[in-house]
């Protein structure tokens, strides 16, 4: 991380980016989000556990301006320090922010890439989107980028279709980085890759936040990734958070009846 | 030495003159007259007032010969005709209920008050060519029945009344506002142009006048699975109703005349919630005239649009509301598709200039393939000048 | 042919077709103008509007005859061109259907004219105050075939989400070396909303920017309209590295000689003959009339 990044991030430690209070979205009783209050940290990387059903994808829809809550609140501190209520804000704001300042990974990479226009024009987009107009300027923030995701520059003008699904994977990743977010919205990265792509791609993830200063808002099943890229791990189920805390407490010496299950009936080889 | 093309006016008229003439046929043979085309190709007729969205048997069957036959020429005919025609007002909702019933069966029911009445249909015919109407060979008419046709009350009453089935007035919007006394009057297809999401008003009304074969085919298409929605034909009724209006200065109702109209009313798959216990959906069409087909792919489709405010994935076209309505005039079809007929050399001229232009390049870039590579980034022109078209830039600043 | 004859229609004196003046009623004449109005206040948004059937196909020009049968009254002058001639078939039938409807005068001289409605292409003479044009539109969303919901390129619209567009153009270029749209080249109206300028050439794009005259859009089969009022700014999208240019000839035109109106290619033989001519036929004539007159002097 650069120096000037360091010292913003001090600065900005006094406050949390992101403020969720008494969180409500419900289906049916026990089913979406039943009242959730968290803080997330500039550079923190918070992981959401639990098992299929227990609300965490609802949670992260919430969260990332794209489901309205019955209930609660989500206030954001802005570039400038200024406190923006998720949901108090216009749609266009709301847009706007999910453009520039925070990013969305999709489980599947087709859900957040164009898969008929060329890599370079997918991470290219929201460059364009915010006035970027000179096609050199785009062609070669494409290439930092691909080299960044360590993508051969060389397939720049390919479609995401000829892509493996990590590649594809990691190109999201450049497409929703190119504007240096500093919000990011995971939901299971890595579900559906190879084992070693995983591996590679999680490897990858923990080196661009820690360089970048990302807060990352981690949704997934999967404890061995929880614990690779997380700080802080929510646990949830039924729609409550169960139990949260550090990563390395909550998977060593869980409390919660729910979460010492969840840790122990992960395979370990 | 080239002279320029001219005479479109005289190619017009010439154009009309033949068309008469082929529309007319062989003049040794006694001309058809719209009576009979009115009388004898009823349901051709019946298709032209559905989809022209005017009831005027004798206008589309003047229609019908005007286009020499062709169905959607005579809609076009038609409702181009009913553009200009002033309105007064609007009749009262007509009375299915009290049908004059000419057909009503029911798949749903073996049995049911007031019998299953076979009406003249085609169903059963077989379908062999019948020689003896090339022969003009004359028929015997109907006998008439000796039993009169009873009370045939609606089937969907009967499982309504069990709470069986979701009730008839249906309209999510309103629900969603929160407006459940008096539904708001129904929306005007014809006078406010169609907004997504539509609501089901305006659903239905574009459905009414859509193309049958359109209709017919995403109807079919939810059968096999694009959007199954297990349909039961709860009832099809084919019969006259009376158009009732309401004038101010009278303050009551008056009968201004009689229409054809075919109904369905379709039973659909059953759907609960948390909150309310499990009842079947319902799909409904309606249409002038005795047109049996379009009214039961209607339905069908009604249903399949009404996945939104059912809570069910759209996975199919036929659940797509702005690939149904958007598609299903075919006056908007058939004119867009034909358009292409017009001249378009202007922008074929463009796409040569181009496409030339790229050629030119593609052949430079190869011949020179042994020197260096391409370098394709941000340097317009100065290595792909083309030999041929030296006057390909033409710098159009718009200050 | 002279270019300012006017030909008054004997129609008008026999005409009984039972139609109001320029067909449409005088109710939907007053709901279009009302949209046409909200249309120029609001330079390149796309108004909605109850278009009514017409008695020519939709996509044979029914947006562009509402809009003139809305603007066009008992002293205007009408010029119809299709492909920027007036004898196309189209052009032909939708100028005797005002003629036969209106009883209006029609001209083929576009200085002539007071209304001009147009299909792919915009006159070479450049027009003036007072004037208005009215094109033909089959497509109106510059977004559609990027983004087929309605639901979303609306939204988009609305907070000038165009970075698809331009991902378009990027493509374009990594793919061909050069930006591959021809006609309909979409343009930014008053720095505000992006358009479809209709299916015109390229080459044309450059004159509806300052244009002195009233542009209108009409889409038929869409139910849309949309205006450029006189003297707005009206940019072709490009980079700044790729800056937009239109197209050009080699060759003049085989009539009149010139070197810089869009030229229409006619095959001669089938070995490859080729010759070029004005597609604006008013233009050409016009040339030619004052060479000859030159001449003759």
């Amino acid at each position: 991380m650069t120096n000037a990044a360091m010292a913003m991030t001090q600065e900005a430690l006094a406050e949390p980016l992101l403020k969720v209070s008494a969180l409500r979205k419900l289906y049916a009783p026990g089913k979406g989000v039943d009242g959730v209050d968290f803080e997330l940290w500039p550079g923190e990387v918070l992981g959401i556990v639990g098992e299929s059903g227990s609300g965490k994808t609802t949670l992260l829809q919430c969260l990332s301006g794209m489901l309205t809550p019955d209930s609660g609140q989500i206030e954001y501190t802005g570039k400038q320090g200024d406190k923006l209520d998720i949901y108090g804000i216009s749609e266009s704001q709301r847009r706007l922010l999910l453009r520039t300042d925070w990013g969305i990974v999709h489980q599947h990479p087709q859900d957040g890439l164009r898969m008929g226009v060329s890599a370079g024009a997918n991470i290219g987009e929201r460059l364009m989107a915010i006035g970027e107009r000179h096609y050199g300027t785009l062609r070669s923030t494409g290439e930092t980028w691909l080299r960044e995701v360590e993508i051969d520059t060389a397939r720049i003008d390919d479609l995401p279709r000829t892509f493996s699904g990590g590649m594809q994977q990691r190109l999201q990743i450049a497409r929703n980085l190119v504007t240096q977010p500093r919000l990011v919205f995971m939901d299971e990265p890595t579900g559906g890759l190879d084992v070693s792509v995983q591996a590679r791609l999680l490897d990858m993830l923990r080196n661009l936040v820690v360089d970048l200063g990302l807060s990352v808002v981690l949704v997934t099943h999967d404890l061995a990734v929880a614990r690779l890229l997380s700080h802080r791990l929510m646990v949830m189920r039924g729609g409550k958070v169960v139990e949260q805390g550090l990563t390395d407490q909550i998977l060593d010496d869980p409390q919660h009846p729910y979460s010492q299950l969840l840790v122990s009936s992960v395979l370990t080889p | 030495m080239y002279v320029a093309v001219k005479g479109g006016e005289k190619a017009i008229d010439q154009a009309h003159s033949w068309l008469d003439e082929t529309r007319r046929g062989d003049t040794s043979l006694p001309e058809l007259s719209v009576a009979q085309i009115r009388e004898q190709m009823g349901l051709a007729v019946d298709r032209v007032m559905a989809e022209g969205s005017l009831y005027d048997p004798e206008l589309a069957a003047l229609a019908l010969k005007q286009a020499s036959g062709d169905a959607i020429e005579a809609i076009f005919l038609l409702r181009a005709y009913r553009t200009t025609l002033p309105r007064f007002l609007a009749s009262l909702p007509v009375e299915t209920n009290t049908m004059a019933i000419r057909r009503r069966i029911s798949a749903a029911y073996k049995d049911l008050p007031g019998g299953q009445v076979l009406g003249p249909t085609y169903d059963y015919t077989h379908r062999l060519l019948d020689f003896t109407l090339l022969a003009n060979g004359e028929r015997a008419s109907a006998p008439p029945s000796e039993e009169t046709v009873e009370d045939c009350p609606r089937v969907l009453d009967f499982l309504n009344s069990e709470g069986l089935i979701e009730s008839p007035l249906v309209n999510s919007d309103h629900i969603q506002t929160g407006d459940s006394t008096e539904p708001e009057a129904p929306a005007d297809l014809t006078r406010q142009p169609l907004d997504y999401p539509a609501g089901r008003d305006l659903r239905l009304q574009a459905l009414a006048r859509g193309d049958e074969g359109f209709l017919l085919a995403l109807a079919y298409s939810t059968q096999r699975g694009y959007g199954r929605n297990h349909p039961f034909a709860g009832e099809i009724r084919q019969g006259e109703v009376a158009v009732e209006i309401a004038p101010e200065e009278l303050g009551f109702p008056v009968i201004v005349g009689d229409i054809q109209v075919s109904e369905c009313d379709m039973i659909n798959q059953f759907i609960g919630t948390e909150t309310e216990a499990p009842r079947f959906t319902r799909g409904y069409g309606l249409a002038f005239g005795n047109s049996e087909r379009k009214a039961l792919a209607m339905a069908l489709v009604d249903r399949a649009l009404r996945a939104r405010e059912l809570g069910e994935d759209i996975v199919s076209p036929a659940q797509d509301e702005e690939f149904v309505l958007a598609h299903c005039d075919n006056l908007d079809s058939s004119g867009f598709v034909s358009h292409l007929k017009l001249p378009h050399y202007v922008d074929f001229q463009s796409e040569l200039v181009l496409l030339r232009r790229l050629r030119n390049e593609f052949e430079e870039r190869k011949s020179d393939r042994h020197g260096s590579q391409v370098d394709r980034t941000s340097k317009p022109g100065n290595q792909d000048e083309p030999s041929m078209d030296n006057k390909q830039r033409r710098e159009a600043k718009q200050a | 042919m002279t270019t300012a004859s006017l030909n008054h229609n004997p129609d008008t004196q026999t005409d009984n077709t039972g139609y109001n003046f320029a067909y449409l009623d005088e109710q939907t004449k007053r709901m279009i103008r009302r949209c046409l109005l909200k249309a120029v206040a609001v330079p390149g948004y796309q108004v909605p509007f109850g278009g009514r059937e017409m008695p020519l196909p939709y996509g044979w020009g029914t947006g562009g005859m509402q809009v003139t049968a809305t603007v066009i009254g008992q002293d205007d002058v009408l010029k119809v061109i299709d492909q920027g001639a007036d004898d196309t078939t189209n052009a032909v039938s939708i100028r005797r259907f005002f003629a036969r409807t209106a009883g209006i005068a029609t001209t083929e001289s576009t200085r002539e004219a007071s209304v001009i409605q147009t299909r792919h292409r915009i006159p070479e003479t450049p027009l003036s105050q007072g004037q208005i044009l009215v094109y033909q539109v089959p497509i109106p969303d510059p977004l559609r075939f990027i983004e087929p919901r309605e639901t979303e390129t609306r939204k988009m619209h609305a907070l000038q989400e165009y970075g698809v567009m331009h991902v378009k153009l990027y493509e374009d270029i990594a793919r061909f070396g050069h930006i591959a749209t021809t006609y309909a080249y979409p343009v930014k109206v008053n720095g505000h909303y992006v358009m479809d300028p209709s299916p015109i050439p390229k080459f044309d794009n450059p004159k509806m920017h300052g244009s002195p005259a009233l542009q209108l859009f009409g889409a038929g089969r869409e139910k849309r309209v949309y205006a450029i009022p006189p003297f707005t700014r009206v940019e072709s999208l490009d980079f700044e590295d790729h800056p937009f240019e239109i197209q050009g000839w080699d060759q003049t035109c085989e009539f009149c000689g010139s070197d810089h109106s869009f030229l229409d290619e006619v095959v001669t033989d089938d070995k490859g003959g080729r010759i070029f001519i004005c597609s604006d036929t008013d233009y050409c004539n016009q040339r030619l009339e004052t060479g000859a007159r030159q001449e003759a002097v």
